[in-house]
């Protein structure tokens, strides 16, 4: 049972805490304040792991100044993230785009792209989605638009968390294994449908640099980019909108959750009720419930904004408990 | 004793955390030995054309 007038006292006296607890770095403690300069940046250490990846994962960078796409030996290699390999910089192969692509040719059970990805799910879990993943990093930084944000209803938010567990079982296995073209060959109908990345990371910068490829757009090419511009306006007023209800690699990513290695620990002794851990959480987790949620995507805001510290990572590598 | 509910769901969970992550590994191997790879390198060197929206 939770003491409410602790949760208070805690909360008052933790407020200058709490609200440094924004600023403050992963390692905890507060930022010294350097003296004035004109630029004034901060980045959390999550925001620049975010930028990091998004930099790594797409590096090529002669790419966006040729247009054209990288074409090393890297390519045949899955990153762990929702990329592109049409995006001018992409230096590995999407792994979503690679399930589509070997179940369309005909591997019954490709072990490769699913070996990759099991392995990406165990070890890291969907610290992927919450770290890594450049579209997230672009959800992200579109919610920090200053306008009004809205929460969606339970009633419609739970049952619309299965829709991305569809798309993964439908568009990403089903149907591009069984349905074929007249070549025999099936077609990766996420990617050709739905996937916003995709269209912004390669339709978009493809279609400005070469003009005969402007020249093929057609009702496609203007359905994905209305995706595109409905998931970029939900970004705005919802958190991770994508992450919770279309990401078919959230979905198979969230499979390994409950027993990935890297984990989120929630010591409820030293939790005083303040709730401030749900309302921080981007995928709206009841974190003092279930903090190894399926829909967790390892952020660590939950843990960044705890008074108390109940809130951590776990590493399950070496542990024997 | 009362055995405390752990985060990490104890020993069956441990258990299924290396099954899966050796299973990974052989299917890895698999794929590898199968030379899958090179359908993703194909595919992922060309612009995929349903990819960007031309389809």
């Amino acid at each position: 049972m939770k003491d409410t007038a602790k949760a208070a006292e805690v909360g008052e006296t933790d407020k200058q805490k709490c609200g440094d607890n924004k600023r403050r770095k992963w390692g905890g403690g507060k930022e010294k304040k350097k003296p004035g300069s004109f630029f004034k940046i901060r980045l959390s250490f999550r925001r620049s792991i975010q930028l990091i990846s998004a930099a790594l994962f797409n590096g090529y960078v002669a790419g966006f100044a040729k247009g054209k796409i990288f074409t090393g030996g890297a390519k045949g290699f899955c990153v762990p993230v929702l990329n592109c390999y049409s995006c001018p910089g992409a230096l590995g192969a999407c792994p979503i785009g690679a399930l589509q692509t070997s179940l369309g040719r005909g591997h019954t059970i490709p072990f490769y792209v699913l070996g990759l990805m099991m392995l990406f799910g165990v070890v890291l879990g969907r610290v992927v989605c919450g770290l890594l993943c450049p579209f997230g990093l672009v959800q992200d930084l579109l919610h920090k638009i200053p306008l009004p944000k809205y929460k969606v209803p339970a009633k419609i938010d739970r049952p619309a968390r299965y829709i991305k567990y569809l798309i993964l079982i439908f568009m990403v296995i089903l149907l591009p294994a069984f349905l074929v073209d007249d070549t025999g060959v099936g077609l990766p109908f996420f990617c050709k449908y739905i996937c916003p990345a995709g269209t912004l990371e390669g339709g978009l910068f493809h279609m400005a640099a070469n003009a005969a490829l402007r020249g093929l757009a057609g009702i496609l090419f203007h359905f994905k980019l209305f995706v595109l511009v409905v998931i970029v306006l939900a970004s705005v007023v919802i958190p991770r909108p994508f992450c919770r209800y279309l990401c078919p690699l959230g979905a198979f990513y969230s499979l390994f959750q409950r027993f990935a290695f890297f984990t989120m620990d929630f010591e409820e002794k030293k939790c005083v009720g303040c709730k401030k851990c749900e309302r921080s959480c981007p995928m709206a987790v009841e974190v003092t419930k279930n903090i190894n949620s399926t829909e967790c995507i390892r952020c660590g805001k939950c843990r960044d904004v705890c008074p108390t510290g109940a809130i951590s990572y776990r590493n399950n590598f070496f542990r024997k408990k | 004793m009362k055995n405390k509910k752990r985060v990490d769901g104890g020993r069956l969970v441990r258990i299924a955390r290396f099954a899966v992550l050796f299973a990974a590994v052989i299917f890895l191997v698999t794929g590898i030995v199968r030379k899958e790879y090179l359908d993703v390198f194909q595919k992922a060197v060309k612009i995929c054309l349903e990819c960007i929206g031309i389809g």
